[in-house]
């Protein structure tokens, strides 16, 4: 069913509209062949590269648009953690100088501390206390608010895992915990002193604020978040999305609303996170709502600290999303366009190609036909001229025995005698009319301008087919209009063309038929030779094709004689007509004008 | 006929000498040659009314013979006997001043027609 479809489509592409017929002899497979060919390479050759380049290009774009998306964040990343690192650096400093601009009795001096405390809090925000601890781990000062100093009376850190990092490593900054009025701490504690024995440290606890202050806000946005982490994976601040009210379960609302958030682990895989990245590193996150996340992360160095940063993916990818669409949908557009160009394409050549085939194949029959019939022609004139010759001689013989016995009155059976002779000089002159016509037939094919009587010589080309008509009982009615006027045209020519239309309508009507031959004017320029005949007529579906070279409905037929018979009449300058109907007859019409010029 | 003087050029002897009867028997002054050279020596011999050239002969073809003629008397008048109609000949024929020409075999009726018009031209 589909094969037909496509067959029907293929065959209006290349032959037109009529399609080419069963009997087309320029098979239609072969041209079939051609054209599916010239579409895949063409196609092929254009498609493929296109598809090469789109492709290079999609994923270019890609990249690119990525390294774009992520860039941003990336940056805020850098610059986040290096206002968090130099803040914090900041601070340690503090404590740093504070232990090498005091002696350590100063700082032992709970008064003395509470002035350098008091000096502190004037140019940095966010020292709760500060402490100062011995190398046994007791808290041998401490400045605070009341409520805390109470607390911390008599406490020994000895034990404490910071308390020993401290003493080997001199710095120590530790993770957020939950501190004064429940809100997150951590600290940071230097230690001081020259020698083994003369070790002290100082500490101070820092309000978390310090580092959520310098967190960038994204306010309503709520497919971004900023956070710090440290190495176990653990939420340090409180995130935005605790500040919103609703939480659709996406990524920041994984960093929880509850006031627990800071120890929930969130998503970035534990491992990475402890991995402690030199360098800002930017993973993408799929979350189980399908939901796509770009993280950025950068360890703050010196600090159990990383911070992070996370985006959704499609406001990023927002413009690769349309520009993708675009690409393919050109893409698509694209080879639906190379397709049917190079389909319409191929279809005009295969045509062309078939059209110049019929051609060429019309002109060496035309050339062979030609041939064949100029030795033909110079055979029959040969024949013609040799058979004139005994002819003549027959007939001036006969010709003389008649005149001889005729003068003489006494001879012998004279009537009988005179008889004979007549009968001996009409077959000769049979003998010579037919000598006479075939010497007409060898022609020339030039377009000869001669006075033509119509009417004289469609009578000669009946006189050819006159024993075939007896024969086969062939009625032949010939009606000529009065004042007929006569028209210069080639008589040869129209000899072929009027011999091939009666001959045509002798082989349509059988034994008993009727042909009518209508000699008339039409119009001042014009007459007309109508053929009618009451034979087998044509098929409705043929006609339009009967004048085509090689189509024929015999099947023997060459199918040359109509189209040659077309042809001439269209050299002289004249229209030639068909009508028929199957089973009842054809009339076939030839219009001449008066001169060819 | 009034004595019509023609020559007949025709290297067929058996029909030249029987046209050449027939048209004595009609009262036609007629008489045959049968090879061009001898029809040009006679005619330079004889004044014809009508001199018959069949084109096709061996040796000098009729056409040969109808320019030495025309060449010897140019008013003489020529009619052409050919075998084989239009091809060629009878068309150079007229051009080079045939008077006309037929195709054998011929009408005798027709024959003497033709040369009483061309010699009626003559007069």
């Amino acid at each position: 069913m589909a094969e037909r479809f496509l067959n029907n489509i293929l065959r209006k592409l290349i032959y037109g509209a009529r399609g080419a017929e069963p009997h087309d002899r320029f098979g239609k497979a072969r041209y079939k062949r051609i054209w599916i060919s010239s579409v895949l390479v063409t196609a092929t050759v254009s498609i493929v590269p296109l598809i090469v380049m789109m492709s290079f290009n999609y994923f270019q774009y890609r990249k690119a648009l990525k390294e774009e998306s992520i860039q941003p964040i990336r940056n805020l990343v850098s610059t986040s953690r290096r206002s968090l690192e130099y803040s914090l650096e900041e601070r340690k400093n503090a404590l740093v100088y504070i232990t090498k601009a005091n002696p350590v009795e100063e700082l032992a001096d709970r008064d003395k501390l509470k002035i350098i405390k008091k000096n502190l809090d004037e140019s940095f925000a966010h020292f709760v206390d500060l402490g100062l601890v011995d190398s046994s781990g007791n808290l041998v000062s401490y400045v605070a608010n009341s409520e805390l100093e109470t607390k911390l009376r008599g406490v020994n850190y000895s034990k404490e895992l910071w308390f020993n990092e401290v003493l080997e490593k001199g710095v120590f900054i530790s993770d957020v915990f939950m501190g004064y009025r429940g809100k997150p701490h951590f600290v940071i504690a230097v230690r001081t002193g020259d020698s083994r024995s003369n070790i002290f440290i100082l500490r101070s606890a820092i309000d978390m604020q310090l580092l959520t202050d310098q967190i960038p806000v994204f306010g309503r946005d709520e497919s971004s978040d900023a956070f710090i982490v440290n190495r176990e994976g653990k939420v340090q601040t409180r995130s935005q999305s605790e500040a919103r009210a609703s939480c659709d379960g996406s990524f920041g609302c994984h960093i929880s609303t509850a006031r627990r958030a800071r120890e929930k682990a969130i998503e970035i895989p534990a491992s990475r996170a402890s991995n402690y990245p030199e360098d800002i590193k930017v993973i993408e996150v799929d979350e189980k709502t399908g939901a796509h996340y770009a993280i950025g992360y950068a360890n703050i160095n010196n600090t159990p600290f990383i911070y992070g940063m996370s985006h959704r993916m499609p406001d990023l990818m927002r413009t690769w999303l349309s520009l993708r669409k675009s690409l393919v949908g050109f893409l698509i557009g694209s080879i639906l366009v190379i397709l049917a160009l190079t389909m319409t394409v191929s279809s005009v050549l295969v045509s062309r190609i078939r059209d110049a085939d019929v051609k060429h194949d019309q002109a060496i029959h035309q050339s062979e036909y030609s041939a064949k019939m100029a030795s033909i022609g110079r055979l029959a004139s040969g024949v013609a001229h040799e058979i004139n010759n005994p002819l003549a001689i027959i007939n001036e013989k006969a010709g003389l025995l008649h005149d001889l016995v005729s003068a003489s009155e006494e001879f012998p059976n004279r009537e009988k005698s005179l008889k004979i002779a007549e009968s001996i000089i009409a077959s000769v002159e049979r003998g010579s009319v037919i000598t006479h016509r075939l010497l007409g037939f060898a022609r020339h094919f030039e377009v000869k301008n001669e006075t033509i009587v119509l009417a004289a010589l469609v009578n000669e080309v009946l006189g050819f087919l006159e024993k075939e008509a007896a024969y086969r009982n062939i009625e032949v009615i010939q009606r000529v209009r009065e004042n007929m006027p006569v028209i210069q045209s080639d008589r040869g020519q129209l000899q072929q063309v009027f011999l091939n239309i009666i001959n045509n309508a002798f082989a349509a009507v059988g034994n008993k038929g009727k042909v009518e031959i209508d000699i008339e004017r039409k119009e001042a320029e014009k007459v007309s030779v109508t053929i009618s005949d009451d034979g087998d007529g044509i098929d409705e579906k043929d006609l339009d094709r009967i004048f085509e070279p090689f189509f024929s409905t015999k099947e023997h037929g060459t199918g040359l004689g109509l189209s040659i018979t077309y042809g001439i009449v269209k050299k002289l300058k004249g229209e030639i007509a068909v009508e028929s109907k199957k089973g009842r007859g054809s009339i076939f019409t030839v219009t001449l004008p008066l001169k060819t010029e | 006929m009034g004595g019509l003087k023609v020559l007949l050029v025709d290297d067929e002897e058996e029909f030249a000498a029987t046209l050449e009867e027939r048209l004595r028997l009609r009262g036609i002054e007629a008489e045959y040659v049968s090879d061009g050279g001898r029809a040009i020596e006679r005619v330079r011999e004889k004044n014809f009314d009508v001199i018959v050239i069949d084109v096709m002969m061996p040796g000098i073809g009729g056409i040969e013979v109808l320019k030495n003629v025309k060449a010897i008397e140019p008013r003489a008048r020529v009619i052409l006997l050919t075998g084989r109609g239009e091809a060629g000949d009878s068309e150079e024929g007229l051009r080079l001043g045939a008077f006309d020409y037929l195709i054998k075999p011929i009408n005798i009726d027709r024959l003497i027609e033709i040369m009483m018009k061309a010699a009626g031209r003559a007069e």
